[in-house]
């Protein structure tokens, strides 16, 4: 199968939904002419031309509002927000416009409205470009939040989130942008709310997002040589989220780390972490481990930064002490 | 312009329809039986009126926290209004929005919507599916002078006016952010100076004459229809009552109060009846009808049943 970047495998994603439905469109900062930031929508503005590929002014608020109101009229917004520390801008409209208006109208409308958004820390963009925020969306009520880890699931996730009749806060990581992977060049969706195990193990469970999916993987490893046999699960989506995949996995290893990026305090690792508690106590040999940012701003020195990432020593030292 | 005598006849009653409405909501939440807060539409009837009266049924609107008049203007049936207002099952919102957020997309009522401010981009948006659907269809968003103070009137209007979309930013200017006056949180004057930045005509009219009103609204969305972009019109008006219903109203006097007063847009009906175009019988008639109909409205809300439980977790996901 041919290999291509998680940056490709978006722009097919996106290219390929705008030519199967003429209401998708995409929406943001130097999406059209420079495409994107990233890149992921290069070429799409020569594709697709100026009506539905719109380079927007420096207003996340307008372009959340917009794509609600297009939304509603019977569009299908794919907007971007160029990093996802700029979701605070527009944070309203999300939380109290997009999240809530077709519950609050009594199930009158359909938001089918996407907002890509790169996340994550790791090139020193220092401590407003390198959040990973998805907590906060997460504990909305009426949004999807999505997080593929690999090129065939940013591709086949992104695809589902467009038909989706939803919001759909999708984020990723800006380090994956360049990475490899197979990706089939027959047309696929990869459904929400179906966690992929990446790895089979009895010993323990490591659930991981984002960029830490591939560091769990490594650790895994490691672990391997030490006798370890790790379980590794991708949820990829987080709302929804595939509980009986890890409650299934817990049930089997009798343990459990969570693993991402954002920070430990409230992250989503918590939330799984009381899933675990509140269905699966009975299974475990051990106290379940977070092993997660650290709760301060990502500063922008490699010396500092560094820490403020889980990396796979990480993982493993936290497998260790409870297997 | 002028207006066939059927229209400003129709102008009236819709201002009336609302009026009734209205006064009928300020006493059923006295009483206690419409739970939450309710603002007020009273006094400010004349732009709903004279705004929507250029639209069609698929145009489109967003709404405000003072919404009830552009719903009744845009075509909602008053009792499933006033069923949203109790919190009935056969409300708009099945009960689950309430005064602040009734919704009729049906009737391209978009919502109304209780953050100050964030309506204006939304109707940008439904402005901007209108034309790239190639219809000749525009949007109206509804919204107050506190609200041009907010982020999202700027980015709002500022990306409808470079991308020239189809919208009709309405400014109620009632001179009272809740309780502050404009006079102390706005360094202007005029609000529609404010278009002067996004290179768009900002027009002033007397909201508390409906024909001004409907003659401002008629050029703009004439001006949206040609595909010559937004237009951003700031209607001078009052709210006669408290910005939310229990409002003490400290900051201002009953002088001034009084002042406005004699502005009352329902004296159109006066000035209809002058030029001999309706008869004191038929002002008489029309507020029977006016009442009746709200009359209805409340029935319908009172023996309609609440939802059932299993609706709360309904309607988040499609």
């Amino acid at each position: 199968m041919r290999e291509i970047t998680y940056v490709d495998a978006l722009r097919e994603a996106i290219r390929e939904e705008m030519l199967r439905d003429e209401t998708v469109f995409v929406l943001g900062e130097d999406i059209a002419v420079h495409g994107g930031d990233f890149g992921v929508t290069k070429g799409l503005l020569e594709e697709f031309g100026e009506n539905r590929v719109r380079d927007t002014p420096i207003s996340e608020t307008a372009i959340i509002g917009l794509s609600l109101g297009a939304a509603s009229a019977g569009m299908r917004p794919v907007a971007e927000i160029m990093f996802s520390d700029f979701l605070g801008v527009c944070m309203d409209q999300i939380l109290n416009q997009v999240a809530k208006m077709r519950y609050m109208s009594g199930g009158q409308v359909k938001t089918p409205i996407v907002i890509r958004t790169a996340f994550g820390a790791g090139i020193s963009a220092g401590p407003q470009h390198s959040q990973s925020p998805e907590a906060f969306f997460m504990h909305i009520p009426g949004l999807q939040v999505v997080m593929p880890s690999n090129p065939y699931d940013a591709k086949g996730l992104l695809k589902t989130a467009i038909r989706s009749d939803n919001p759909v806060v999708f984020f990723e990581h800006k380090l994956l942008y360049s990475s490899k992977g197979q990706v089939p060049e027959t047309e696929y969706c990869v459904p929400f709310g179906k966690a992929e195990i990446k790895r089979e193990g009895e010993d323990v469970t490591i659930l991981a997002t984002g960029l830490m999916v591939s560091k769990a993987l490594a650790a895994s490893q490691k672990l391997e040589t030490k006798g370890i046999s790790a379980e590794v699960i991708d949820p990829r989506t987080l709302d929804p989220f595939d509980k009986d995949a890890l409650i299934n996995s817990v049930k089997k290893t009798g343990r459990f780390i969570v693993v991402h990026e954002a920070w430990k305090r409230c992250g989503v690792g918590a939330e799984f972490a009381a899933m675990v508690a509140e269905e699966a106590m009975d299974y475990l040999d051990a106290p379940v481990k977070r092993v997660c940012g650290m709760s301060v701003p990502a500063p922008f020195s490699p010396a500092l930064e560094k820490y403020v990432i889980p990396n796979e020593n990480d993982i493993v030292k936290a497998v260790q002490e409870i297997v | 312009m002028s207006l066939s005598n059927g229209k400003m006849i129709e102008l009236y009653k819709e201002m009336l329809k609302i009026r009734r409405f209205e006064e009928r909501v300020s006493d059923l939440f006295s009483k206690g039986l419409i739970p939450g807060f309710v603002h007020l539409y009273i006094g400010q009837e004349a732009v709903a009126v004279g705004v929507c009266a250029n639209l069609t049924k698929n145009d489109y609107i967003t709404s405000t926290h003072r919404g009830h008049g552009h719903c009744i203007a845009k075509g909602a049936d008053m009792k499933r209004m006033m069923a949203e207002l109790f919190g009935k099952k056969t409300g708009y919102c099945k009960g689950k929005g309430g005064s602040m957020h009734i919704a009729d997309y049906s009737s391209g009522i978009l919502g109304a919507n209780a953050i100050v401010g964030a309506n204006i981009p939304i109707a940008a948006g439904a402005a901007f599916a209108a034309k790239s659907k190639g219809t000749k269809n525009v949007s109206v968003s509804f919204f107050g002078d506190g609200a041009s103070n907010t982020g999202a009137f700027h980015e709002g209007i500022n990306i409808a006016a470079a991308w020239k979309l189809p919208v009709i930013f309405v400014c109620e200017n009632n001179l009272y952010a809740i309780s502050t006056r404009t006079t102390r949180s706005t360094p202007i004057t005029n609000i529609a100076d404010r278009a002067a930045s996004y290179g768009i005509p900002g027009v002033i009219a007397d909201g508390m004459d409906v024909i001004a009103v409907y003659e401002a609204a008629h050029e703009a969305t004439e001006r949206a229809r040609n595909g010559l972009g937004p237009t951003l019109i700031e209607c001078k008006t009052y709210r006669f009552y408290g910005s939310f219903e229990g409002d003490p109203q400290r900051y201002r006097t009953k002088s001034e109060r009084e002042e406005w007063l004699t502005k009352d847009p329902l004296n159109f009906g006066e000035k209809l009846v002058k030029q001999d175009i309706l008869t004191d019988a038929d002002l008489q008639k029309i507020d029977q009808e006016a009442r009746s109909a709200v009359d209805e409205a409340v029935e319908y809300a009172r023996e309609s049943p609440y939802p059932e439980a299993e609706e709360v977790t309904k309607d988040l996901f499609a």
